[in-house]
């Protein structure tokens, strides 16, 4: 189940975390095809952004379900960044739709209809950024076995119980590690998605820059985890099939920049894709067996017998039902970009 | 504010609006299902027109909602993780289930929506129906959840831990059937009547406006028999009430002393510290007999439970007078509305039905945040009947007014936002003359 778990949040990460930097690139989108870029991103996100969320509730559903105590343990230390996290969930996607309410193709590019279609879109653009920051903050939480149980040491007062356990030089760079991979995503994503030439060239840099600067801050990010949290820069270094899952991280991650490089797309989404996938497990694997450390494990915090297995029944059954819709989906959208 | 009135609050907040999208989400696919379906049976065009208008307004509402639904699963643990711990494995089942249903649901609507161009007709109609009907599942995975929380079944409690779990006894809960029914068809009668209202204030202003005629045709086929069935549903829903809460029935009814041939209390105002009801017109022994079909029957009063299990009465009772107030005359209408249909009169004629259309469009989703007040404020203080108490749920943390507010205050101006772009799209209705409907 806890591989469940795992596999449900890669899917959030590597489709709802290309949304989100999707986002991200509306922000930033500059240069002379502005606008194309922005309509791009709108159009690639489109139909499927609602459908991505649903990785995330999984998640949540699932550790409810299964691990309720690490569930538990979550919403009550890290409700703070959670709550924020929500806000920019919900403000991302009203936002998002409220302007496609508006947006290009509604015959309103100038005036107040493109005023407020541009002040959503700032809306979006901002959510997008600061979500995954506070998605990697809760990650980082997690890792660091910062999240004991209330009460449990003693002393508390509010600040030491549900501030300090998140708000740390090792959770904020976790968070913009987390920003900047969903952007890297997001721009190679794109590069296979444009069809107008220039652009895909735009994105072709963008995505080329947001690769180097994910390498700047994963070392950053490791090295704050050495410093300041011994045991995860342990577990990311020296714990079982670290130095394999590191150096399969580092290929992938120069096999998306040749990629990128020399204009192979499509092998740069799935390098970039796999990337990303490994970065997650190699997390998981550090902290493995714990869910939170330093007291939950998966065997300790699992729920009865019984529900685990029905809700691995639900899950196949629901699979089968799932998996082929949204092959379905990304068939009737994407068929039309049959680019090398 | 204390930490549990606010949490209590927030959540009552972020369910009250949640709601009326959902409801949205299961109701608007069929109408738009509907109209798909006599364009292609009629070929006329004014039908593919109303399908994408109402899409057009769904697709928002549809967001809305997806994001709204997001936040209760988070805010189910950020409030109550106490609950959570203990229910999680016994109850999360219909929560997977449900995501599962809103997931089928979301990529269809993603289909339907944006796909007209794209696949055949009949791919299209199928992805519409595919909507309709994981809405409809969707709708009945939550109830499930709610409807074990008023009758927990499925485990046993000992020591302050649920064991021996068996989800799904748990989903098998008795109080499901009644609940699930009762909500399916609210959102059903809840959009057909807002929509038919809306396109009647249409026709007051235009009769001869063809797009409203057909708007108004097919919401009334969604909405009013719905309306028409619920206040039989609903008493079947206070019948089982009457059974497994006896505590919530009598306070639904303001009802305090224990007596057999039990009268019915119209309006009337519950004085808890006197322990009495006042200025209530009474029906008698029409509590009995509406309750046990019996008019001898022993209908329990408040006064026979201990003082720290009463729900707030006045509230529960408030409320329950409210829904069964709109929802009889929400049903009066709709036997009205579907009596000219079945005599097929023209109901562009009938000015004063249109009017009480217009008059009743709110009702419903009014109707439905009263009866989710009864149900879950009636159950206080317990957030599993019997088990577990809402104070023994709620998270330590504390300051949870800063939270409640800033919520209330987003969804607030969402609400606002959301009103405002759909005024917009239906002021931007067609008109479309009768002569020009071939």
């Amino acid at each position: 189940m806890a591989g469940a778990i795992l596999a449900a949040l890669t899917a959030y990460v590597l489709l709802g975390g290309a949304d989100f930097g999707g986002g991200v690139w509306d922000l930033l989108a500059f240069g002379p095809r502005k606008r194309q870029q922005r309509a791009l991103i709108a159009e690639a996100i489109g139909p499927i952004w609602e459908a991505n969320h649903v990785w995330l509730i999984i998640v949540v559903v699932l550790l409810f379900t299964c691990f309720p105590s690490v569930f538990a343990r979550l919403a009550i230390t890290l409700h703070i960044p959670l709550a924020l996290m929500l806000i920019g969930i919900v403000l991302r996607g009203s936002a998002f739709s409220f302007r496609s309410h508006y947006g290009p193709g509604h015959g309103e590019e100038t005036g107040p209809g493109a005023r407020t279609s541009a002040h959503w879109g700032r809306v979006f653009a901002s959510a997008s950024v600061g979500t995954p920051v506070l998605l990697g903050i809760c990650a980082g939480a997690v890792a660091a076995g910062a999240l004991r149980a209330p009460g449990a040491s003693g002393s508390g007062g509010f600040v030491a119980t549900f501030v300090a356990p998140w708000l740390t030089p090792f959770g904020l760079s976790v968070g913009l590690l987390t920003l900047v991979l969903f952007a890297f995503l997001a721009a190679v994503y794109l590069t296979v998605e444009a069809r107008d030439p220039a652009l895909r060239e735009d994105f072709r840099r963008r995505a080329l820059v947001a690769a180097g600067v994910v390498f700047l801050v994963a070392f950053g990010a490791l090295g704050l985890s050495l410093r300041e949290v011994p045991p995860v820069g342990r577990g990311l270094t020296t714990g079982p099939g670290a130095v394999a899952l590191h150096v399969s991280t580092g290929a992938a991650a120069l096999a998306a920049i040749a990629a990128l490089w020399w204009r192979r797309f499509r092998l740069a989404r799935l390098a970039a894709a796999a990337q990303v996938t490994l970065i997650v497990w190699g997390w998981a694997l550090a902290q493995y067996p714990y869910l939170v450390p330093p007291d939950l494990t998966i065997r300790d915090a699992a729920a009865p017998r019984i529900t685990l297995v029905l809700i691995l029944w639900a899950l196949v059954a629901g699979g089968l039902v799932l998996f082929p819709s949204l092959v379905y989906l990304l068939r009737v959208f994407k068929r039309e970009h049959a680019g090398p | 504010m204390s930490d549990l009135l606010a949490a209590r609050s927030q959540m009552a907040m972020s369910l009250g609006f949640h709601i009326i999208f959902a409801m949205v989400g299961i109701g608007m696919p069929l109408l738009m299902v509907m109209a798909e379906r006599r364009w292609q049976r009629t070929g006329d065009r004014v039908y593919l027109e109303l399908a994408h208008r109402w899409g057009k307004g769904t697709a928002i509402l549809f967001a809305v909602g997806a994001v709204s639904g997001t936040v209760l699963s988070f805010e189910l643990g950020l409030l109550w993780p106490t609950f959570m711990e203990h229910a999680g494995p016994i109850i999360g089942m219909p929560f997977s289930l449900e995501g599962f249903a809103f997931f089928t649901e979301a990529v269809f609507l993603g289909v339907y929506l944006y796909g007209w161009e794209r696949i055949s007709r009949r791919a299209h109609l199928a992805a519409g129906w595919a909507v309709a009907v994981s809405g409809m599942l969707s709708a009945l995975f939550v109830v499930i959840a709610n409807a074990w929380m008023n009758a927990p079944t499925g485990f046993r409690w000992v020591d302050g831990r649920a064991v021996d779990i068996d989800p799904i006894a748990a989903m098998m809960t008795a109080a499901a059937p009644t609940q699930v029914v009762h909500m399916i068809l609210a959102a059903y009668a809840s959009t057909g009547l807002v929509v038919a209202g809306i396109h009647a204030g249409g026709l007051l202003r235009q009769p001869r406006n063809g797009f409203h005629r057909r708007a108004l045709a097919v919401a009334l086929l969604v909405g009013a028999p719905a309306a028409v069935l619920q206040p039989l549903v609903g008493d079947q829903s206070a019948r089982f009430v009457a059974r497994s809460q006896p505590v919530k029935l009598a306070a639904l009814e303001a009802h305090f002393p224990t007596q057999r041939g039990a009268p019915l209390h119209i309006g009337g105002w519950p004085d808890e510290a006197a322990g009495e009801t006042r200025w209530a017109i009474e029906i008698p022994y029409g509590l009995s007999l509406l309750a046990f079909e019996d008019p001898h029957a022993e209908v329990k009063g408040l006064l026979d439970f201990p003082r720290g299990d009463w729900p707030p009465v006045a509230i529960v009772h408030l409320a329950f007078q409210v829904m069964v107030a709109l929802g009889s005359f929400m049903a009066l209408v709709s036997l009205v509305a579907l009596w000219q249909m079945w005599r097929r009169r023209d109901l562009t004629r009938h000015r004063w039905l249109l009017r009480a259309l217009v008059l009743t469009a709110p009702m419903g989703f009014i109707c439905t945040e009263a009866g989710w007040v009864v149900t879950e404020v009636g159950r206080q203080p317990w957030i599993i009947q019997g088990v577990m108490r809402t104070a023994q749920a709620v998270t330590p943390m504390p300051g949870l007014v800063v939270p409640f507010l800033v919520f209330t205050a987003l969804y607030v101006g969402l609400g606002l936002v959301v009103a405002w772009l759909l005024y917009q799209q239906v002021a931007r209705s067609p008109k479309v003359a009768e002569e020009d409907a071939a």
